[in-house]
């Protein structure tokens, strides 16, 4: 029993993770119907930001827990956040808007190719900067009083901090996220844009605008996703967003790819799924090595018997 | 003081609010809009009609901005208007659709507060702040909306998702969002096309009301009826080119129109030099041929040309 109730603890917090990045998948594709491949790397973008705050605020360790919490942490995330945010608008800008007519394999290509040059852009420069590790292997990722270290002990359960951090953070996200695609004016805007763009046009709607908010709203939260991968694992690299990406990817498929919702059930649900496939799936096919085989064996069976995913993807429906 | 009033009457009257110049929009070798004059002034109702394919549809898109016209140019309260269709709407014409063009998973209240975004401000940073400007607008926009659909006779709909809700009704809530941007000139695209007899009244009083606002309103339609009945001035569109343009009693009244709508001995095949010409002189305006009394068949259309449309009684 305890066993089950650990592995589930663990899945939700590696779905949690999975969720924050899935919602920028499926946010974009709702808006422009574009997967965006470069995600991953926009989630190691922002998960080197934060450790370059840190660095840039003095590296500091063995903090008070009031200091490394209320200041040193958000600081990290605002940081991981600005580059990543940053970093996505430019590809939206230069990679994305001038192909938004072309036919759909062109942006596609783009996206790849984004992806390729942010690693390899990560991989070849971030160690130049004087002071700064050598980014052609893993970087540990500063410790943060009462976030890594010791963990509780609830019974024979052990909870990470970091995997209490994670699920807050995407209980935040998920609810700032519903507020503001739901209740505000640029929310409204975007979803009228995925629509119908060219009404929304006609409605003066800016849809330029609108396409660059859903691609800085999903780099927001890959971002904290970076953030969260580091206390997670305690490192971090420039291959990073690779498998976290196509992770995420599958999860916003399993979700229904589009939906919001989606993304962040389908992003628990295969977090809960590789958990529990290492611990029941008996012999070397439970191995953590076969993890992954499992997950992307989801993502082909969602693709033949539920394409629209579990919620539901949106359809375009326009006539 | 009185020949004041009246020199500013006329100035207003004079000054056209949208002036389309020469406008030509060509599609590779097809020249869909032909030169195409045409000035509608300030609480005008003007109609637009042609046969299908007379180029009405791509005239609008040219004057909203969808198009950019190959020749000529659109001039808006003065100013050329640029071929962005968002900054056509906040200058201030507003569009409805041949094929309506809802956000179908919206609400009917939220389609038109859509509409009424391009009139004010806050943005994206403001609102996840919640700033005060945010929340004021947020319930003013709400608030405006409803008072849109109580307009055009929505507002018992507000939450109704709009893809649920009956044709006539999709169309007048397009009506509202298009509203909602405030304009001064309101471009209507086929706005009874489908409607019943008691919804076509309905629409022909909600546009006299809309002029009742102060704004112009230009309809394309194929209800012959609801155009010279509703419109101050009527435009006839064939091949592209503007055949005439003019109050409706000469426009329902000239010949051309109708041989535009039902052919002329002229086109018939063989006889194209000795056809005799239509006699003017039997279709003069002070013997109308044209006529169109309540329930008759139209003459010019001869018969229903909408699918799945009216049901006369």
């Amino acid at each position: 029993m305890d066993l089950l109730i650990q592995q589930l603890i663990n899945g939700l917090s590696l779905g949690a993770l999975y969720a924050l990045i899935a919602v920028g998948y499926t946010v974009v594709y709702g808006i422009v119907q574009l997967i965006n491949f470069a995600h991953g790397e926009v989630f190691m973008m922002g998960a080197f930001g934060s450790y370059t705050t840190w660095m840039l605020m003095g590296s500091p360790t063995n903090l008070s827990i009031g200091v490394a919490l209320g200041l040193v942490l958000p600081a990290m995330i605002l940081g991981g956040v600005l580059v990543s945010v940053g970093t996505a608008l430019l590809m939206e800008r230069f990679a994305y808007r001038p192909l938004r007519n072309a036919p759909r394999l062109a942006p596609l290509i783009s996206a790849i190719g984004l992806s390729i040059g942010l690693q390899e852009a990560v991989r070849l420069f971030y160690g130049q900067i004087p002071g700064f590790p050598d980014s052609r292997r893993a970087i540990p990722f500063p410790v943060i009083e009462g976030l890594t270290g010791r963990s509780i002990q609830v019974g024979g359960v052990t909870i990470q901090h970091s995997a209490i951090f994670t699920l807050g953070a995407l209980l935040i996200c998920a609810a700032l996220l519903w507020w503001f695609v739901n209740k505000t004016r640029m929310g409204r805007a975007m979803q009228a844009t995925s629509q119908d763009a060219d009404t929304a046009r006609l409605m003066g709607i800016n849809v330029d605008k609108a396409i660059a908010t859903a691609f800085a709203v999903g780099a927001a939260l890959a971002a904290v996703a970076g953030v969260a991968h580091g206390l997670r694992y305690n490192n971090i690299d420039f291959q990073m967003g690779f498998m976290a990406g196509m992770k995420a990817f599958t999860a916003a498929v399993l979700g229904g790819i589009g939906n919001i919702n989606g993304a962040v059930v389908g992003g628990l649900v295969l977090g809960i799924v590789e958990a529990m496939a290492t611990t029941y799936i008996p012999g070397q096919f439970g191995s953590s090595a076969w993890k992954d085989v499992w997950a992307f064996a989801i993502l082909i069976l969602v693709l033949v018997f539920r394409p629209q995913g579990l919620l539901g993807a949106k359809v375009v429906d326009r006539a | 003081m009185t020949t004041q009033v009246q020199i500013t009457d006329e100035i207003l009257v004079e000054e056209p609010l949208l002036s389309a110049r020469q406008v030509t929009m060509q599609f590779g070798g097809l020249t869909a809009v032909n030169k195409v004059d045409l000035d509608i002034h300030p609480g005008e109702i003007v109609g637009l009609i042609g046969p299908n394919g007379a180029g009405k549809t791509t005239f609008f898109n040219c004057l909203t901005g969808m198009y950019q016209p190959t020749a000529g140019q659109v001039l808006f309260a003065g100013a050329v208007l640029p071929p962005q269709p968002r900054k056509v709407a906040v200058a201030g014409v507003a569009r409805t659709f041949q094929n309506i063009r809802l956000f179908h998973n919206m609400t009917a209240l939220e389609n038109v507060m859509v509409g009424r975004y391009a009139r004010t401000k806050t943005n994206a940073i403001e609102a996840i702040l919640r700033l005060p400007r945010h929340r004021r607008e947020e319930a003013e926009t709400r608030e405006v909306a409803q008072q849109w659909l109580d307009f055009v006779g929505l507002g018992d709909a507000a939450e109704s998702l709009s893809r649920n809700m009956p044709y006539g009704d999709q169309r007048r809530l397009e009506i509202a969002r298009a509203l909602a941007l405030e304009p001064k000139l309101l471009l209507l695209d086929e706005p009874t096309a489908g409607m019943n007899p008691q919804e076509t009244r309905e629409a022909e009083e909600l546009i006299t009301r809309i002029r009742g606002l102060g704004m112009a309103v230009l309809v394309i339609e194929h209800d012959m009826r609801f155009i010279f009945s509703l419109c101050d001035r009527v435009a006839c569109l064939v091949r592209g080119e503007v055949l005439i343009d003019d109050v409706p009693e000469v426009v329902q009244n000239d010949p051309r129109v109708i041989e535009a709508y039902i052919g002329s001995p002229v086109d018939m095949p063989g006889e194209q030099e000795e056809a005799p010409r239509p006699d003017v002189s039997t279709l003069a305006p002070s013997k109308p041929v044209l006529e169109f009394p309540p329930n008759a068949i139209n003459p010019i259309i001869g018969h229903r040309t909408k699918p799945g449309g009216r049901k006369d009684a």
